[in-house]
């Protein structure tokens, strides 16, 4: 599938990590304003290729990345790229959250800090404003100067969430981001995602076909490093058209 | 099954007994030193300077080598850590994950941590010979930070090393640069200096070998850089090596006050390492 303004485009992209070739010409849009899950058994490439996306991967030793992602038509490996500067358009939450080592409101406002806001008035605006937006304001608006170590695990990947959002990106990218949760947190940081779909491109790594129909409007279906079928949510789930994406979908093959 | 069963006492019995001997030899030292120095331990020896010179004076006190083995100790912990804590994060967030360079940091490291404290002072006293320099509390506090520069690095990277890739996945995706990266590591990593820290500095503190030929001894305390400085450590083995029978009791005084010194820093570890990763986790 192809999209006439998708806000990443991946053009042959190929990566090694040593010997092992993880992702085989990888040609993929991603679409502006939409969520597109990646899914597939564990050890097929979704994560490889999500974190090619903001160039967390070519910090490793060993690894070799060819082809082009296209960000907003500009390619991120290119050489004149700012790689911090182009890392900041895109909020990563990993599949367990990692709350900075300082206070709720530091977690927050450490990004717009790192980027030159120091006044106190507007941080405390901006800090007010993603806790909102990520439900959490009400809960901890008495204590947002205690550690963020000390909220619960769901209320951490929140916060990991408004922290990204703070920053002010264009894509979130999520990396599994439910499976260290309980259900209850899990079905908040979904609902989170669908109202969070006007305004960001979301790209989601997950197993969980479930959770793939739940919050997604396109899939795209990955085994062994190749794309196997790219299309919208339903269409994929009910109707594949390839015979290994019907497998996965049936659960013969994890 | 009779069999197994005299297998396990066996060993059970030898555990026992090894540790037994590593507790009792502890009690012993503790024991040697308190029975043979608490007769001369007395206020003017933490508080006066010797009187009649160290080696066969018996009046005054020890607050020359006490001064001077906590400016050595601080001296070199503080210059340690500002050699090393660049280097630690220069192998694990500077250079690629891994890397040759690394590698090669962490075996020096090794190498060095392995070179007795006698050939460090040797080396400071080669050196001090060529710039024609006296034995000084500087030159002291410069060997000392080479001895003690392998501990600090070692074990600050092997904390900075096990905090997870989430850290830095999560600050690189907030437009962090490998600087304010570092910062974040630091913060998360101060349990673990802290301990590094004083681990380091109970060596530096106890160790005679480094500061023989490089800080000297003297009875007076030092006012500058460029003055010699006596030591706990160099303490004891002088006035243990005295002809006289009160100098040799004020020798396990030195060792008295020593050992308290050393018991204190790494109490003062346990306890500030567990009070800062109570905050963190």
């Amino acid at each position: 599938m192809t999209f006439e303004a998708p806000h990443i485009r991946v053009k042959d992209l190929n990566v090694y990590i040593g010997h092992n070739h993880i992702l085989k010409n990888i040609s993929l849009d991603i679409p502006d304003k939409k969520i597109t899950s990646f899914i597939g058994p564990s050890g097929c490439g979704k994560t490889t290729l999500l974190k090619t996306f903001n160039r967390l991967l070519d910090r490793n030793k060993d690894v070799k990345i060819n082809g082009q992602v296209l960000v907003d038509g500009e390619d991120i490996y290119g050489s004149q790229v700012e790689v911090t500067g182009m890392r900041r358009k895109m909020g990563l939450l990993s599949q367990r959250p990692f709350p900075l080592p300082m206070s709720i409101y530091d977690n927050i406002a450490y990004g717009p800090r790192i980027h030159g806001l120091r006044k106190k008035k507007e941080l405390n605006q901006s800090v007010e404003h993603y806790l909102r937006a990520t439900g959490l304001w009400e809960e901890v608006k008495g204590r947002l100067n205690s550690p963020a170590t000390s909220l619960s695990i769901g209320q951490q990947q929140r916060l990991c969430l408004a922290r990204g959002l703070a920053v002010e990106p264009e894509i979130i990218l999520g990396d599994e981001p439910t499976s260290a949760l309980d259900p209850l947190s899990t079905q908040r940081i979904e609902e989170l995602f669908l109202q969070l779909r006007d305004k960001y491109t979301i790209v989601l790594v997950t197993h969980i076909l479930r959770q793939a129909r739940r919050v997604s409007d396109y899939i795209v279906f990955i085994y062994m490093g190749e794309i196997i079928e790219f299309g919208p949510t339903e269409e994929l789930l009910l109707n594949p058209k390839q015979k290994l994406t019907q497998e996965y979908v049936k659960g013969y093959i994890s | 099954m009779k069999r197994k069963k005299i297998e396990s006492f066996f060993f059970k019995s030898l555990m026992i007994l090894a540790t037994l001997m590593i507790a009792g030899s502890l009690v012993m030292i503790l024991w040697t030193i308190t029975a043979k120095g608490i007769r001369s331990l007395n206020w003017d020896m933490i508080s006066k300077v010797p009187e009649g010179g160290f080696y066969i004076g018996k009046g005054g006190g020890l607050l020359n080598a006490i001064i001077g083995s906590l400016y050595i100790t601080i001296g070199s912990t503080l210059l340690g850590l500002l050699i090393s804590i660049p280097v630690v994060l220069y192998i694990n967030i500077y250079a690629r994950k891994d890397s040759s360079l690394a590698t090669v940091t962490r075996f020096t490291f090794d190498v060095l941590f392995g070179i007795p404290s006698i050939v460090y002072g040797a080396f400071g006293f080669t050196i001090m010979v060529y710039f024609g320099l006296r034995a000084s509390l500087l030159a002291g506090i410069i060997t000392v930070t080479l001895v003690i520069i392998p501990i600090l690095a070692r074990a600050m990277d092997e904390v900075i090393r096990r905090t997870p890739e989430e850290l830095s996945d999560a600050t690189y995706s907030l437009g962090a640069t490998r600087w304010e990266t570092s910062k974040v590591f630091l913060r998360q990593s101060l349990p673990g200096i802290m301990t590094a820290v004083l681990l380091s500095s109970g060596r530096a503190i106890g160790d005679a070998a480094s500061v023989l030929f490089t800080a000297g001894y003297t009875d007076s305390i030092p006012t500058s850089l460029s003055q010699p400085a006596a030591t706990l450590p160099l303490a004891i083995f002088f006035q243990l090596s005295s002809p006289i029978q009160e100098v040799q009791n004020r020798a396990y005084a030195a060792a008295l006050i020593l050992t308290v010194i050393v018991l204190v820093i790494s109490l003062g570890a346990k306890y500030f390492s567990k009070k800062l990763s109570k905050n963190k986790i």
